[in-house]
């Protein structure tokens, strides 16, 4: 009787292949679990709240009309921040990617990272002590100029600590990491199609809009995405910087507050059900972002088909 | 709608590194021109210094002239865009714009220079490319599906057909068929012979089988060891240059004794 030669395998390769395998799925199962953990967490802390009479949560009218003004005013924030930080971020990107000389570019591109390393308290501290002052009299203007718009309504807050100065800090917190994501996709742009656009007789400009962001666009969504999610997330820089308060339409007045810094002024002091609806915020801004990220997959999938994968 | 090309003097640059040395090459209206040489000789270089693409490399510099119906591609003043307005490219990989449908590649560059097109002449325009591309019969009835779904050869055709439809005067190809099958390599082979009608056609090859059975004329590239710059051995008559080459280095390629 012969046995088959081709049964007797090499050991030691087939072990690394299973401990690698395995390390990779107990890596992913982790991830599952902890996002699983907080998930059952925020929602088994909030219950309480959720469920409680409405005179006992926090302005006496139940959990939705308390969290209701800091979801909107968490959106404004965040929105203002990524008006502002977006079209800068690629224009920036774009800069480093496809204009600058190649020496003056690696610099750019070292300093923008280095804006992602300055921890958010110093923001928050630059905002509140300097930016706020100084950007004070310009409000002043949107107020008297284009006050008839509901947003610029007057009178403007005298210190300057309002949601929009909140905005332009955060805007400049999330402009790097917009700024290096969309930087590391323009670079990935194949020459062969930037050469096909050059060939045809487009300018440089023409060459961006015709092989780059396109090819770029699912990347750029992704990293507006990241970049909200820090918006969304930002507590320090928004509580030093907002002097919060009731929910008002006007960006340049004191008030509104986002629900991050909530948490973080109101946690230490407080007991019993007010926790629970903390965390229930909490809870809120945790479905927030999930629901952000869904959709921001979804734009991305919708265009599968031209994206270039195939 | 067809220019010849006269090139003089012409030295290819890399930074500092000589590419290719003193060509003159007087390239003729309708019909097709093929580079032939071993790799590294400098022919695809020399090819994208006739639609002013060596340029956009880093450091890439030309000195001399190519006139375009006596006109100075080089001449002070020139915009790179222009040129390239006059005189396509199909390159080695085919490469449509993955992001847009069949239609869109072809109207790609129609869109850059003249903005606005009804949408019945372009229509029109992109049936005429694809036909002259010998690609409408496969791709009328997809032709909002992507570019990149098609074949290698069939996207090959695309890139054609993107670069007949802005009516350039000259079209250059660096190496189109390298990377297809026997068949598409035949089908391109084919469009090649009737572009030569209405076009100047300059085709870069490694296959000298292919040079043989599409050109007119033909320019034979040779260097003389790595890190010297090439040159143009011989331009002649297609015929002339594989049985009756002029120079040793001719008759020792087309033979096959190297390269």
């Amino acid at each position: 009787m012969t046995t088959n030669s081709l049964t007797t395998s090499q050991g030691a390769g087939r072990a690394g292949d299973k401990v690698f395998s395995g390390a990779a799925m107990a890596a992913g199962c982790l991830i599952l679990a902890v996002l699983f953990g907080v998930a059952l967490f925020l929602v088994v802390q909030a219950i309480p709240a959720l469920t409680a009479p409405a005179e006992d949560i926090q302005g006496g009218n139940g959990f939705f009309a308390y969290i209701a003004p800091i979801v909107v005013g968490t959106l404004i924030a965040a929105v203002i921040a990524l008006v502002i930080a977006t079209p800068v971020a690629i224009g920036v990107a774009l800069f480093i990617s496809h204009y600058a000389p190649r020496r003056l570019a690696s610099g750019l591109g070292y300093v923008v990272d280095l804006l992602a390393a300055i921890p958010s308290v110093v923001y928050g501290a630059w905002g509140a002590a300097f930016l706020a002052k100084e950007i004070s009299p310009a409000y002043d203007w949107l107020a008297t100029y284009l006050g008839w718009i509901p947003i610029f309504e007057g009178p403007a807050s005298a210190t300057g600590k309002t949601i929009l100065t909140a905005g332009i800090v955060l805007s400049v917190m999330v402009l790097p990491i917009i700024t290096s994501l969309s930087r590391e996709i323009f670079l990935q742009t194949p020459k062969l199609h930037e050469e096909a656009a050059l060939a045809l007789g487009a300018t440089r400009w023409e060459m961006i809009e015709m092989a780059v962001l396109p090819f770029g666009r699912p990347g750029i969504i992704s990293a507006i995405m990241l970049g909200l999610g820090r918006a969304l997330g930002e507590t320090m820089a928004v509580a030093l910087v907002l002097s919060s308060g009731v929910l008002t339409a006007s960006l340049i007045q004191s008030g509104n507050q986002t629900i991050a810094a909530e948490i973080a002024l109101n946690f230490p002091e407080a007991s019993g059900i007010k926790v629970n609806t903390l965390i229930a915020a909490g809870l809120v801004l945790f479905v927030i972002t999930l629901g952000v990220n869904m959709i921001a997959r979804w734009i991305i999938t919708r265009h599968k088909e031209f994206s270039g994968a195939n | 709608m067809s220019k010849r090309i006269d090139v003089k003097d012409l030295n290819v640059y890399y930074g500092n590194f000589l590419a290719v040395e003193d060509v003159n090459i007087n390239i003729q209206a309708k019909s097709v021109t093929a580079f032939i040489g071993p790799s590294g000789c400098g022919k695809s270089t020399f090819l994208r210094t006739l639609n002013r693409m060596h340029e956009v490399l880093p450091g890439a510099r030309v000195e001399g002239e190519v006139l375009l119906d006596g006109n100075n591609f080089y001449g002070p003043g020139v915009d790179p865009v222009t040129v390239r307005t006059q005189v396509g490219m199909v390159f080695q990989r085919p490469n449509p714009f993955p992001t847009m449908s069949i239609r869109d590649n072809v109207l790609a560059g129609v869109k850059l220079n003249n903005k606005k097109i009804s949408k019945g002449a372009a229509d029109a325009l992109v049936e005429k490319s694809l036909v002259g591309a010998n690609l409408w019969n496969e791709v009328k009835d997809r032709l909002d599906k992507p570019g990149s779904g098609l074949s290698g050869g069939q996207q090959q055709r695309l890139c054609i057909a993107r670069a007949i439809a802005v009516e350039p005067q000259v079209i250059l190809m660096d190496e189109p068929c390298s990377a297809l099958d026997p068949i598409s390599t035949l089908a391109v082979e084919d469009l090649i012979n009737e572009l030569k009608d209405q076009y100047t056609v300059v085709i870069v090859t490694h296959n000298m089988q292919q040079a043989a059975r599409v050109s007119d004329k033909t320019a034979f590239f040779n260097i003389a060891g790595t890190g010297k710059p090439g040159k143009l051995i011989e331009f002649a008559d297609t015929t002339s240059i594989f049985n009756n080459p002029g120079q040793k280095a001719t008759e020792d390629y087309v033979s096959g004794r190297f390269g």
